[in-house]
């Protein structure tokens, strides 16, 4: 096994993961420039654990109904669409 | 007009109110942010044709103050760089240093300003993108305390880091346009009301007796000789005006960048999971099923560096990865918010390099990733802390632009730009 933290078939599984298409030239470059960047975030070992108060706090509102986009409006930028729904590919 | 340097991506006029405090005034708008009817692409493919159906908060509030906007402006694609060469539109030259990149990823906000295309402009701020063109630009530009600007209808790359924030040629017209987008909007739920009210633009009054700057020495290390020296000329002139120089050093900062793209990184792989080619997109014609053609309409639509970022979020968040990355990430977060808390109950405001660099050449620096992302170390950790920044122009190493970056604590907008009012003159 060698010293680098990913190879080829690293790069082609996050790719699979993230349903992004590469072709050979991008995960040769990918897996060279991954390793590197990676190394380099390998510092993060040397950070201590922090205890931190997040300071975001969940905003409620009352469930009532309001203005929102139209139907054709919401579907204006559609590549393809059908009796007034989006148009996706088969699911199987 | 002609757009010698490519700061366009859609050259549209959209009339704002007939009166209000930016009545008169021209304003430019970063491409990722919500026109209603007018494209907006954020520098991508998978935009080229997107056309928002309604306007971003900032948008209307722009419109409402009078302001009359003048086009959509050239970005990094989905803000993800710090050049505007990754653009699908193309790079940006630099009116204020020809031949050289604008910064990013707001370059074309910043570039509209240096030119004279625009009075003001709009860009955002995730990890610099705002400091870092107007640094390279020779302009003013602010990255306001989180929460103090809603992101309603800004497409989404990091939404625990990034703001909304004004680029201008002057301190006070930075301000004033401040004034106009900050606070609180129902539709951000992220927004507070810290800028509900406010008057920055009467802060910019020059002001310095009684104000302690501490230089962060961390940020000083790292940077070019003759950068260090410009920023230095700037310090003095500081003290000369009655302010207490005094020198700081925050031990977090060197994990800053790793804590921040890794942070970033897996934030975009999630945020950018929505672009799929159904609701908006490229029709690709592929075979297979709905994962084979999701894979290849975002083969065609992201350009390397989007997809290098999406990639490394979901390496950074995948089983068995998430404690050794995107957590330790987390931790070192905290620790630089911890470190500024404590600097701050010594000094007014922190002080350094925008940029450790002058603007490269175009074409000069985009092959080697690792190294763009370095070239964010002084910009990053306000994001990571949430805090509140702003540059301003700092003289010049032959010809080419420095920045003097100015840090306040949380809210703390008035001050930095007081101190930045005073730098100026």
């Amino acid at each position: 096994m060698s010293d680098s933290p990913v190879d080829p078939g690293d790069v082609r599984h996050v790719a699979e993961l993230a349903r992004v298409d590469l072709d050979d030239d991008e995960v040769e470059e990918f897996t060279e420039q991954f390793a590197d960047i990676l190394t380099y975030f390998e510092a993060l070992d040397e950070v201590p654990e922090v205890d931190a108060e997040p300071e975001l706090v969940n905003v409620m509102r009352s469930d009532e109904v309001r203005e929102g986009l139209s139907q054709e409006a919401a579907l204006q930028n559609a590549p393809e669409t059908e009796d007034g729904f989006f148009k996706g590919p088969s699911v199987s | 007009m002609s757009d010698e340097h490519n700061i366009f991506v859609t050259e549209e006029r959209i009339d704002g109110d007939d009166d209000g405090p930016l009545a008169g005034k021209t304003i430019a708008i970063k491409d990722n942010m919500s026109t209603e009817g007018v494209r907006t692409t954020c520098g991508s493919s998978m935009l080229a044709d997107y056309v928002p159906p309604y306007n971003a908060t900032v948008v209307d509030r722009v419109l409402e103050a009078g302001a009359t906007i003048v086009g959509k402006v050239n970005m990094d694609e989905f803000a993800m760089g710090g050049t505007t060469e990754t653009s699908a539109f193309g790079a940006t030259d630099n009116p204020a240093a020809p031949g050289h990149v604008p910064g990013g990823s707001s370059g074309g906000s910043a570039a509209a300003v240096a030119a004279g295309d625009a009075d003001f402009a709009l860009g955002s701020d995730t990890g610099g993108s705002v400091r870092n063109p107007a640094a390279f630009c020779g302009v003013v530009g602010i990255k306001p305390t989180y929460g103090l600007v809603s992101r309603y209808g800004i497409v989404a790359y990091a939404n625990s880091l990034e703001q909304v924030g004004p680029l201008a040629p002057t301190v006070a017209e930075a301000a004033l346009l401040l004034d106009v987008i900050a606070g609180s909007d129902p539709n951000d739920a992220t927004t507070n009301d810290g800028g509900d009210g406010s008057n920055y633009a009467a802060a910019a009054n020059g002001d310095v007796e009684d104000l302690t700057v501490g230089v962060i020495t961390d940020l000083i290390e790292g940077a070019d000789d003759d950068v260090v020296a410009a920023f230095q000329e700037s310090i003095d002139d500081l003290e000369s005006q009655g302010a207490e120089i005094t020198e700081v050093s925050l031990d977090s900062l060197e994990h800053a960048v790793q804590a921040y793209y890794v942070i970033a990184m897996s934030e975009a792989s999630s945020n950018l999971a929505r672009f799929d080619g159904v609701r908006y997109g490229p029709d690709v014609d592929a075979a297979g099923n709905w994962n084979d053609t999701f894979a290849a309409v975002r083969e065609e639509g992201f350009g390397p560096e989007v997809k290098r970022r999406i990639l490394l979020g979901t390496y950074a968040l995948s089983a068995g990865y998430h404690d050794k990355y995107y957590k330790k990430a987390q931790d070192a977060r905290a620790w630089v918010k911890q470190d500024f808390d404590s600097a701050f109950e010594e000094v007014d405001v922190l002080a350094s390099p925008t940029m450790p660099v002058t603007p490269p050449e175009l074409g000069e620096s985009l092959d080697d990733p690792l190294q763009l992302y370095l070239m964010d170390a002084n910009t990053v950790p306000v994001n990571l802390a949430n805090l509140p920044a702003i540059s301003v122009p700092a003289g010049d190493v032959d010809g080419l632009p420095v920045g003097l970056q100015l840090i306040g604590p949380k809210f703390g907008e008035e001050t930095i730009i007081r101190a930045a009012s005073a730098a100026e003159q």
